[in-house]
């Protein structure tokens, strides 16, 4: 067996060259071949998750907040900026129905991200969807299914503000009954609903009517 | 022992008599990490099994080329390469059980399972033994991932493969899909696969004062 013998240096440098590059080669080709879906799954998901906090809407139109006033049009495509992305909701006639705003913060173990419904008709929030979460499995992470506490959010009252109260305490229309063993999951959801309200919701106000038809 | 005997001799061992994480206890932290469903201990087993697979397959057909000095660098690059491989394909295929094992597909790299059965056994044998090997040990990791998944999965949220077993009055033993719970079926499995074994000898030692006597 050649191996047996000791190999000279250049033997070990071509073999790890070699190595190396049959590598890279593979690992390229298999990222173009997976990218695209990759992307085009994420997308699906995002579309159906709005599609879902805005109940009834089939169809939806980007728009960026950009000096105070909302403008038709997706991110500019050079920098990675998502901050002020909002997407409306339509129904089939094209009337607008809500707008899907997503967010992220930080919740008990790492960033959760998410998508909520807004129809500045009754200003009200409608919907929310939890996009990503690391939250305990059991306890925290219930703020993804647990129907119970998605119903706060079928028709959850923006004014005076939204606020997370301990479990089984909500009495009014802005509260948010939080999961019992799960309150700090809880309040990292309010409190980014809360961050993005902030940012957007008067802009989205007195955008009433100037929004345009879907494409 | 024919070529085929001995085949068939390296591929079932993996199944359970050397089972890679009760036996070996070999691959723990995976083990461990992702069982808290029955799915996503039988994903984790898949995509090892891929890797396995993969990386025997190519450190037996190159075992004489390999130098011995770089022998476990060269190992790691091809492992490193099915790793990637998968989690891409992962990805792009079954992206809500790539979201669940997260971290731990990256992580197979450093599973010793597979450089454990590279250095052990694909560098030394012929690739067919080398691929039976690969396929037995990477079966018994997923039989051991399910095994394990379905205990944490009925007991710590009442369903198996999502599918609700009990009525509503169940009220699901939240700590079973904790880490503790892994901990715990864990601890308790390897009890009884230590008593078995306990029993089998003391049967065989049995046995063999007898035909003495």
């Amino acid at each position: 067996m050649s191996s047996v013998k000791r190999a000279g240096p250049v033997r070990l440098i071509v073999t790890l060259g070699v190595a190396g590059l049959v590598s890279g080669l593979i690992l390229v080709t298999a990222y173009l071949a997976t990218q695209p879906i990759i992307l085009r799954n994420q997308a699906k998901a995002l579309e159906a998750a709005i599609y879902r906090v805005v109940p009834g809407s089939t169809t939806r139109k980007e728009f960026i907040v950009r000096d105070g006033k909302l403008v038709p049009g997706s991110n500019n495509p050079a920098g990675g900026q998502s901050e002020n992305v909002v997407y409306g909701a339509y129904d089939s006639s094209g009337k607008l129905l809500g707008y899907a705003i997503p967010g992220e913060g930080p919740g008990f173990q790492d960033t959760i991200s998410l998508i909520y419904g807004y129809d500045p008709h009754d200003k009200k929030i409608i919907g929310l969807e939890i996009l990503e979460s690391r939250e305990t499995p059991g306890l925290g992470d219930k703020i993804t299914k647990d129907p119970k506490f998605h119903e706060n959010f079928d028709s959850l009252s923006v004014e005076p503000k939204v606020v997370a109260v301990k479990h089984g305490t909500k009495t009014a229309p802005n509260e948010v009954d939080s999961i019992s063993g799960a309150t700090i999951s809880s309040k990292a959801v309010v409190s980014i609903i809360q961050k993005e309200n902030a940012r957007f919701l008067s802009v989205l106000n007195s955008a009433q009517g100037s929004e345009g038809t879907p494409q | 022992m024919t070529d085929r005997q001995k085949l068939a001799q390296e591929t079932t061992k993996g199944f359970w008599r050397e089972n890679p994480i009760f036996v070996q206890m070999l691959g723990l932290c995976p083990a461990l990490a992702v069982t808290n469903s029955a799915i996503n201990g039988v994903a984790m087993g898949v995509a090892v099994m891929f890797v396995l697979i993969g990386s025997s397959l190519l450190v037996s057909a190159l075992r004489n080329v390999i130098p011995k000095q770089i022998r476990i660098t060269t190992f790691i690059i091809i492992i490193a390469t099915f790793v990637t491989v998968a989690d891409f394909t992962l990805q792009a295929m079954a992206p809500t059980v790539h979201k669940e094992l997260g971290a731990f597909i990256a992580l197979i790299v450093v599973n010793c399972i597979i450089l454990g059965r590279q250095e052990a056994f694909a560098s030394r044998n012929t690739v067919f033994n080398a691929v039976g090997d690969a396929v037995g040990m990477s079966v018994g990791f997923t039989i051991a991932l399910l095994i394990l998944g379905s205990i944490r999965e009925i007991l710590g949220s009442g369903s198996l493969f999502g599918v609700a077993l009990f009525g509503t009055s169940f009220e699901p033993w939240v700590i079973m899909i904790l880490p503790p719970g892994g901990f715990l079926a864990m601890g308790v499995l390897l009890m009884i696969f230590a008593q078995v074994k306990k029993n089998r000898q003391r049967k065989a030692s049995a046995q063999l004062k007898e035909e003495a006597a």
